[in-house]
């Protein structure tokens, strides 16, 4: 235990990162955090007690109440279902929350934040970008009802028709998908593309048994399905493991593919009820 | 020289969780120009994190359930201490508002036959939560989130904080200052009428299920403004959190795990809450295993398990037998879904699957979870009209969580989100209309906005001083050890005492860095609505002198229905501090009553029964 004290001692008065190394890993995690706004950044090295089952996130929280009260990062329910803490862990891109210390390798862990976006500070990202594009897709618009859907004031659909569409729901709006997504990433071309997020809404809707409206136009104009290359890198980092692209995008790719190609085919399936 | 930028607005909604959400939509639709400011992004305030369901009496997984039925097990659930009218609206109302958000691209579990799918939960006599596998939650806010940017006249404000209301000579609302997390820069928000949606207080305590912006914002600017707080001793113990890792403690486990079938069980093995059952629910639940496991198959004739009464009892259970000796070292008890199919589990409980594998290294098709009790709800908060939903305070309004009176004593699981969604389209229609009504924009005055900006900022000025989050760190040890789960009255005196020092500490801390996105200041502007809502806890704990529902007093065990189970305790503001009053419960009327009393069966739509 005289270590564990000599350790913290040590880390309070600065002295961190001149902590042999073999002590650290017992005790400590080495995390190197990417601080710093659009002027410029740097990585910053902190040291901090480690607890059985801690995750990235606790670490982030732990480096707050000490060290760094300032550090800018967000989060809210700290159980993988709201998808607040997107960062690149290890340049990784995953949730801070469902990260777990004692799974990454050993040696530093690097945190930073989100590439795609534009840098608020630290960790924070502007991610306004996502919000816009959600409005522009066009809301759920709901068929004409059944008389005994409208005698029970609800939609009546079975409960294997509406799995495709359920799966999609599951989205929690992390933004990894965007922000791997060549398109948006390498090419930022969020001009000619609303990336895997807002195909996997769209799909939500265009799959709705009960949904009325036509996105196909949307889907091959303004939306950019095209612009998808299927390198999958989104379906690779969904925390929701949601199929983005076999089952989302690749699916809209030939509903559009269908309506230019062979519209009857595709007027057929509309009255069948997609 | 403006030090904010001015907004004005018909209503302004603070709090985009689904209260905040309906009532805006409401707002607008009505023709009200509104405004929703959140302190996250949109789409992440803590309904996200609901999961069994939305409770409404569909009537599709079991004919017999109505509206009746369903007041009758909130009331009892409440421990006959909920708002009868609330209670009445929220059972009467609930089904149109469910069914409401299919229309808006909800897509619920489906019934065999097609309907919205209704699963079990404590204290609900039928099954009647609506519910989308254990990602309730999600779905409902991201309906209601699509809803809201998509109507006319309904305008978001992402990551701003609300710190103070403002009123005008003759003590109407008139103005709300807000800090923008990105930039540090104010806002002031003009409006006739405002409705706060601002959720619970969970971080005021060390365990628990809440999440960051859990500080009890609604209630203590509320409160400043001179509005009641009723029923502030209230605080919900979820019976079953994580216990292990201790990263992880407090995190949420369904009820829907028991609601599917899970078992709890000590470490002798025994199944211990058929010891449980309160007098008030005798005759209600199985005593036997297999009694429990033909209700479960669904046998009508079958007793619902004891694993599926009200969250205060079942809490209560797990703790005393942790006491006695019967828990696990780590404090906590068995949960066991694993005798159920894994496919099974892995598709209505998806999210504690992956909860407890990645979270735990726990496979909970094979093996218990171990869990425990953790802070989860307030049913006190900010009194409100049971119709329109304004408070004491003219032109302020208040729904969901951070509002008062639907859950009495104890709240039913799923009778949250219903609440959101029936009193939120409420305070939406209230507040509209009531800004119909005014004429002009109340005026307040701009020193007092001035003021408030300029001790906003302290914290940066001062050159010594403590972290805000050393404060916050006190405060939650405070309440968890001496306003928790059992409580007596020398430690809620040491509670009221402590923070009382607290305050002055809150009021010397020091923020180090810009105001560019800073934890550090954010947790300043939220220790005083923390520290209200806390002082509000202690103060009625120590007033309610019996056992009720979430409030347990180690030294008064008893309920007594003579005196406390006809009391509501209010909080309000009287020359600076807080006054502590007691008001006699609103009688129902006999017709309600006989509802109440008589048996579920009774009151059963029967034609289920003759077929």
């Amino acid at each position: 235990m005289s270590t564990d004290v000599t350790v913290k001692e040590m880390v309070a008065r600065g002295e961190g990162s001149a902590v042999p190394a073999q002590v650290i890993r017992k005790q400590m995690a080495h995390l190197r955090v990417r601080r710093g706004g659009p002027d410029g950044t740097q990585l910053e090295d902190f040291h901090v007690e480690v607890e059985e089952g801690m995750v990235v996130l606790d670490a982030v929280h732990r480096i707050q109440a000490t060290e760094a009260p300032d550090l800018a990062c967000r989060w809210n329910c700290k159980a993988g279902k709201c998808g607040s803490c997107s960062a690149e862990v290890n340049g990784e891109p995953r949730l801070m929350c469902m990260t777990r210390l004692s799974d990454l390798p050993e040696g530093p862990v690097v945190v930073e934040p989100v590439k795609t976006f534009p840098l608020v500070k630290d960790l924070v990202t502007d991610v306004s970008w996502n919000y816009r594009v959600n409005k522009k897709v066009q809301p759920f618009t709901p068929r004409e009802m059944t008389a005994e859907e409208k005698a029970k004031g609800e939609f009546n659909m079975k409960q294997a028709d509406i799995d495709r569409v359920q799966e999609f729901r599951k989205c929690i709006e992390c933004f990894l998908c965007q922000n791997v997504c060549h398109v948006l990433r390498d090419h930022h071309r969020e001009d000619a593309f609303y990336g895997p997020r807002f195909m996997i809404r769209m799909a939500s809707l265009e799959m709705h048994p009960k949904d009325g409206a036509d996105r196909i136009p949307a889907l091959a104009g303004e939306a950019g399905v095209g612009m998808c290359n299927i390198t999958k890198c989104c379906t690779e980092v969904c925390p929701e493991h949601i199929r983005i692209t076999d089952n989302g995008i690749i699916p809209l790719k030939e509903r559009v593919a269908d309506r230019h190609w062979d519209p009857v085919r595709w007027m057929i399936g509309k009255l069948g009820g997609k | 020289m403006d030090r904010f930028d001015t907004h004005v607005h018909d209503v302004v909604v603070v709090g985009a969780g689904g209260a905040g959400l309906r009532a805006a939509i409401e707002s607008a639709t009505m023709g009200q120009k509104t405004a929703v400011i959140c302190k996250s992004l949109l789409g992440k305030a803590h309904t996200v994190m609901a999961e069994g369901g939305v409770a409404a009496a569909l009537s599709n997984a079991d004919a017999r359930d109505n509206w009746m039925v369903h007041f009758r097990d909130t009331m009892r659930g409440s421990k006959h201490l909920a708002d009868y009218r609330m209670a009445v609206h929220h059972a009467k109302e609930a089904p149109a508002r469910v069914r409401e958000l299919e229309m808006w691209g909800a897509v619920f579990d489906r019934t065999k036959d097609g309907w919205i799918n209704q699963r079990n939960f404590g204290g609900h006599t039928y099954p009647r939560l609506a519910h989308v596998g254990d990602r309730t939650g999600l779905e409902i806010i991201r309906t209601l989130q699509d809803k809201a940017v998509h109507t006319p006249g309904l305008e978001v404000f992402m990551e701003l904080t609300v710190v103070k209301l403002f009123k005008s000579k003759d003590g109407k609302v008139g103005a709300a200052l807000a800090y923008e997390r990105a930039t540090g820069r104010f806002h002031l928000f003009k409006a006739k009428a405002f409705v706060l949606a601002t959720g619970g207080v969970g971080k005021a305590f060390r365990i628990t299920s809440n999440s960051w912006e859990y500080t009890g914002d609604g209630m203590g600017i509320a409160y400043e403004a001179g509005a009641d707080l009723l029923g502030m001793e209230f605080v919900q113990f979820h019976p079953t959190g994580m216990v292990w890792p201790p990263s992880v403690k407090g995190i949420l486990v369904t009820e829907g795990v028991r609601g599917e079938g899970g078992i709890l069980r000590n470490t002798k093995g025994e199944r211990f809450m058929f010891r449980y059952v309160p007098e008030m629910f005798k005759g209600e639940f199985a005593e036997t295993e297999e009694e429990a496991a033909r209700w479960l198959a669904g046998d009508k004739n079958a007793r619902r398990p004891p694993e599926l009464l009200t969250r205060d009892v079942v809490a209560r259970a797990i703790m005393a037998e942790v006491k006695s000796g019967r828990g696990t070292p780590r404090g906590g008890v068995y949960l066991d879904i694993s005798w159920r199919e894994a496919d099974y589990v892995r598709a209505k409980l998806p999210s504690m699957y992956h909860q407890f594998k990645e979270l735990a290294g726990v496979d909970i098709t094979k093996e218990p979870m171990e869990v425990g009790p953790t802070m989860h709800y307030i049913m006190g908060g900010i009194r409100v009209d049971p119709d329109t939903e304004m408070t004491n305070v003219p032109g302020l309004f208040a729904a969901g969580e951070c509002a008062a009176g639907l859950h009495g004593a104890n709240r039913l699981g799923g009778n949250s989100l219903s609440d959101l969604l029936v009193f939120g389209q409420r305070a939406g229609a209230g507040a509209a209309s009531y800004a119909r009504g005014l004429p002009s924009t109340p005026e307040v005055d701009p020193a007092e906005v001035y003021a408030a900006v300029a001790h906003a900022l302290e914290p940066f000025d001062r050159a010594t001083g403590e972290s805000p989050f050393a404060v916050m760190d006190a405060l939650q040890e405070i309440m968890q050890a001496n306003a928790g789960m059992v409580r007596f009255r020398d430690e809620l005196e040491h509670a009221a005492k402590e923070i009382e020092a607290l305050r002055h500490r809150a009021a010397k801390v020091r923020v180090a860095g810009t105001r560019e996105f800073n934890p550090g200041w954010h947790v300043a502007m939220d220790l005083p609505n923390l520290l209200v809502a806390s002082e509000a806890i202690a103060l009625s704990a120590l007033a309610r002198e019996e056992s009720r529902g979430g409030h347990t007093r180690g030294d008064f065990t008893d309920a007594d229905e003579e005196k406390w189970g006809k009391t509501w305790v209010v909080c309000r503001r009287e020359n600076g501090r807080m006054k502590v009053v007691l008001e006699p419960v609103v009688p129902m009327p006999a017709d309600l009553k006989a509802i109440v009393s008589g048996k579920a069966e009774d009151v059963a739509t029967k034609k289920e029964a003759s077929a």
